[in-house]
């Protein structure tokens, strides 16, 4: 009986702290939209998530600074999942349901995506998901300005198994275990086999969320590196764990010479918290670096800057952009000319303006928004990490690329292309 | 491929030859242009060019990504200057608009490796040294190479750089036409013991198509012999190497459980906090740092060492406040303790989150804890775990001698044999309770800082060693230095056999699966306290 009781105060305590945590202040406010921000700003994530919710106040704020849409303003109500997949889907019905935003711009991981989507279903609501991901996913309600395998995974592979990215034969594919590198490296898996890479050239590796001891993979990666054949690892790892990886990496002193690492969640930001000289050489495959020269670029790292400094943001004088930067950015311009189009905030009347939207990205590419699929035309990027934590593109695609939310190469996808 | 490449670049060195001094227009075009072949063709030109003073300098240029283009014309930019990188002439005014150069990974390896040859012709002996263990760690394509290699075989006098020549020779003959050559290469081979080197073997019985890439067949029986050798040499180093990560992690486990232990033990206190007191420590080594950057940026290397006292005294503060405030009016309760301490934990998290922000904070390692030490060529211990592992060993040791050397040691001991027998006799108990959890405490925080050496840090840092933390004291026995010492090295080798083979989440999974067998069979592991409880 005793026990029991505890166990119950104890469930109480917990409930009503993540209550008080949940609580956020709004002030109503008639004339103006509301719009959602629902990215991690504590836990494993925040390394990732807390620059996109930078990025989108600044966005709105530039908007704003132009007269807002419709007339109106824009109002943001920022809330923190805390890195939780659950609160994910609380944090988006309390957008909803009580702050009744017009928009949400969220999310990182897949499964926070996941989490979240029977909610913007239910009521209807509309996400734009800013991140690079797996693919196998296309709904109504949610607008995709990351990129698809075939914009970043596939691309980077090929540029691996290419005789100037260095006719790799063999592959690690090593992620954090949930569902994004879980599927991206099934899709992975199916295009080294139609490339004729056998399974035994295959070495398949998860770690759970924060894991921050890699000692024994990086062992075991030496270890299957020296087995014969050009070898190549491809990380899908997300998150804080990235740090202890690149310093692990670097330690061990598996250069980039030997054994290059091509990494799809690791940007500018991530870097920022890592020595970099050691990492020289490594690769990132994006839709966009920091160091694109191109005058709508300039003007991005500009505005970024200033907000930085103006927001107070730790380490002001040295933030960086990246590519789920870019695409949080290109997003809400986006969502701000459909509304224009449309007219209303309606869900359904926004989406239907969505369709064809163009906007100069600062990637230096005019990028659309897919007229069927929800996603947007992106340019690929592959760039080598220098001394100074940028990336040195090593290779690019000539434009823009349509986005394949259904891989080619797992079976059952034909004709899946369209919502 | 690679014979179509090496015949390319042995033309290329002819013609350089007789082009004279003067660097050959066509490698600045190669180099200049965006065609990866032509700038790859261009960099084994300049490579096979390597006598060149032009060559040398612009290979070292390229490698050191001091290379531009200004329309037509070649620079290289050293600091404010501005040189032609074909006559090396300097440039006033400088060209408008450089855009630099750059290599990607399989290019750098190139011009690294003809850089590193071409120190072989230096006439110190110790670079000549470094540059033969420089390229047999890391060749490239050794064709490439081979026509500088065989000049330096020819002129050099040094016994020990003679014999890694030769590795580097046979190495970069395995490509030869010649059947012989490529046997006693592959012989020669065999008394390697790296891992590139066997890779390079394998390569070697690899089928393309239905043929082998190695058509002689006593050639392939030599290379699988050679292979064999090999994998003997690198057999041990490997299980040194799964050893010693096993041992790093243990002595981490150690750090973050040997804390729990003495407050575990001494008072049957259930201290959910005490993850935080990990992560308090890793917050002072973080202010530390801030502070020597600050401050002192010359010593900034050793912030780490002057981490060391201030993470113990104020996680020992920390500790010793909760106590008094409030572990102490529990004591007995180890069900109210339990939430009290869990509560707290949850204050800890948040005082964190607003004295330092909700992100992850950057400590950095210092330069001597960089890098590591290569026993072997497929075995190199990390410097920042060797010093944990050396640490922990320090912490263990000042903590046995101060419970079996001390006056306050032997009060600890007395306290958490028999209470109250150890009061009528005048120790005085409460003052002992404060005063050993504010010990267990401040070893918590150094454990703080060994972490903040190799994991992140950030406020809920704490909740991912808590449960570790636990393990080890429920499997070491209660109250037991030798116990917690033994658990920990245990799971952490464990641990880490059990990731090398089964990967680390089902690792984690067999651990836990394992203690819950372990506590099932031996519940006394569990609440075996020789402390009041039982008495």
């Amino acid at each position: 009986m005793q026990n029991r009781r505890s166990f119950i105060k104890a469930a109480v305590l917990s409930a009503s702290i993540a209550a008080i945590g949940g609580l956020s202040a709004s002030a109503y406010a008639a004339d103006t939209i509301k719009v959602g921000i629902l990215h991690s700003l504590s836990g494993t994530m925040a390394i990732s998530e807390t620059a996109l919710k930078e990025t989108a106040l600044m966005t709105i704020e530039e908007i704003n600074a132009k007269g807002g849409v419709l007339g109106k303003k824009l109002e943001p109500v920022v809330v923190d999942p805390a890195s939780d997949w659950p609160k994910f889907a609380e944090k988006a019905r309390q957008l909803l349901s009580q702050d009744k935003v017009a928009v949400t711009f969220g999310c990182w991981t897949s499964v926070s995506r996941k989490s979240v989507l029977p909610v913007y279903k239910e009521l209807n609501g509309l996400l734009f998901y800013p991140v690079q991901y797996e693919g196998e996913e296309l709904e109504k309600n949610v607008f995709y300005t990351g990129a698809a395998p075939n914009q970043q995974a596939i691309p980077a592979v090929e540029y691996l198994m290419s005789k100037e990215g260095g006719s790799a034969k063999r592959f690690v594919l090593l992620g954090t275990d949930y569902v994004y590198p879980r599927t991206t490296n099934k899709i992975l898996r199916a295009f080294l086999h139609s490339k004729g890479v056998k399974d035994e050239d295959i070495m398949e590796e998860y770690t759970p969320f924060g894991h921050s001891d890699y000692q024994t993979i990086i062992a075991k990666i030496k270890k299957f590196a020296g087995e014969g054949k050009k070898t190549a690892v491809i990380s899908t790892i997300n998150g804080d764990s990235n740090v202890p990886f690149y310093k692990e990496l670097g330690n061990a002193g598996l250069k980039a010479k030997d054994v290059p690492v091509v990494a799809f969640s690791v940007g500018e930001e991530e870097l920022r918290g890592v020595d970099a000289k050691p990492l020289v050489g490594h690769l990132a495959a994006w839709n966009y670096f920091m160091s694109v020269k191109n005058p709508e670029n300039d003007k991005f790292i500009k505005m970024y800057r200033d907000w930085a400094k103006k927001a107070k943001l730790p380490k002001a004088e040295s933030v960086v952009t990246n590519d789920p930067m870019e695409a949080t950015y290109v997003g809400i311009h986006m969502w701000a000319q459909a509304v224009e189009k449309a007219k209303s905030t309606d869900t359904d009347k926004v989406i239907a303006a969505m369709a064809g939207q163009t906007f100069k990205a600062p990637s230096g590419f005019t990028l659309k928004m897919d007229e069927t699929n929800h996603h947007l035309h992106k340019p690929v990027f592959i760039g080598e990490i220098k001394a100074d934590g940028q990336f040195n593109t090593v290779w690019k695609t000539k434009g823009p690329i349509r986005a394949q939310p259904w891989s080619p190469f797992i079976p059952g996808n034909e004709g899946k292309q369209k919502l | 491929m690679k014979r179509i490449l090496s015949l390319l670049c042995l033309v290329a060195a002819l013609w350089a030859g007789s082009a004279g001094a003067a660097l050959d227009p066509a490698i600045l075009k190669g180099l200049a242009s965006d065609d990866f072949d032509a700038k790859q063709a261009a960099v084994a030109g300049l490579a096979a060019a390597g006598d060149d003073a032009d060559a040398q300098r612009l290979l070292k240029a390229l490698s050191d990504d001091a290379v531009a283009v200004a329309g037509e014309r070649l620079l290289i930019v050293a600091g404010d200057q501005v040189l032609d990188a074909a006559s090396g002439a300097a440039l006033k005014p400088a060209p408008a608009n450089p855009e630099s150069i750059s290599l990607n990974n399989s290019l750098r390896q190139q011009v690294d490796g003809a850089l590193a040859a071409l120190r072989l012709f230096s006439t110190d002996t110790a670079e000549r040294l470094a540059a033969a263990r420089l390229l047999l760690a890391d060749m490239g394509d050794g064709a490439v190479l081979m026509p500088l290699l065989d000049k330096a075989l020819a002129h050099e006098q040094d016994p020990v750089i003679k014999d890694i020549l030769v590795r580097l020779h046979a190495q970069a003959s395995l490509g030869s036409p010649d059947a012989t050559v490529r046997l006693k290469a592959v012989q020669e081979l065999g008394g390697s013991a790296s891992p590139a080197v066997k890779a390079l073997l394998l390569g070697l019985l690899d089928k393309q198509g239905e043929d082998f890439v190695e058509p002689d067949e006593k050639v392939r029986l030599a290379a699988q012999t050679a292979i064999k050798a090999i994998d003997g040499r690198l057999a041990w180093s490997d299980t040194a190497g799964q050893i010693f990560t096993g041992i790093s992690l243990g002595s981490i486990l150690l750090l973050a459980a040997l804390g729990l232990a003495i407050t575990y033990g001494v008072m049957g206190v259930i201290n959910m906090a005490h993850g935080e007191l990990l992560m308090v420590g890793a917050y002072s080594a973080y202010a530390m740092q801030a502070l020597f950057r600050a401050r002192f940026p010359e010593f900034v290397d050793y912030y780490v060492l002057a981490a060391v006292p201030v993470a113990f005294f104020v996680a020992a503060a920390v500790g010793m406040a909760m106590e008094r405030a409030v572990i102490r009016h529990l004591y007995g309760r180890p069900l109210e303790t339990l939430l009290a301490t869990w509560g707290l934990s949850l204050v800890l998290i948040q005082a964190a989150r607003l004295l330092f922000g909700a992100q992850n904070v950057e400590v950095a390692n210092p330069a001597w804890m960089s890098g590591g030490v290569q026993l072997a060529d497929n075995l190199s211990l990390p410097w920042n775990r060797l010093v944990i592992v050396a640490f922990s060993g320090f912490v263990l040791l000042v903590v046995w001698l101060m419970m079996n050397k001390t006056r306050l040691g032997m009060f600890v001991r007395a306290v958490t044999q028999n209470r109250p027998m150890a009061g009528c006799v005048g120790v005085p108990t409460a003052r002992i309770d404060t005063l050993a959890f504010g010990i267990g405490s401040g070893i918590a925080g150094l454990g703080g800082v060994a972490l903040s050496q190799i994991a992140n840090v950030g406020p809920d840092m704490g909740q991912g060693y808590i449960v570790d933390s636990f393990m080890v004291v429920v499997l070491g026995g209660v109250g037991q230095l030798a116990g917690a010492v033994w658990a920990a090295l245990g799971l952490g080798v464990v641990t880490k056999f059990l990731e090398g083979w089964a990967g680390a989440v089902i690792a984690k999974i067999l651990v836990l699966v394992f203690i819950i067998i372990f506590i099932q069979k031996r519940p006394q592991g569990l609440f075996a306290l020789k402390g009041r409880f039982v008495d």
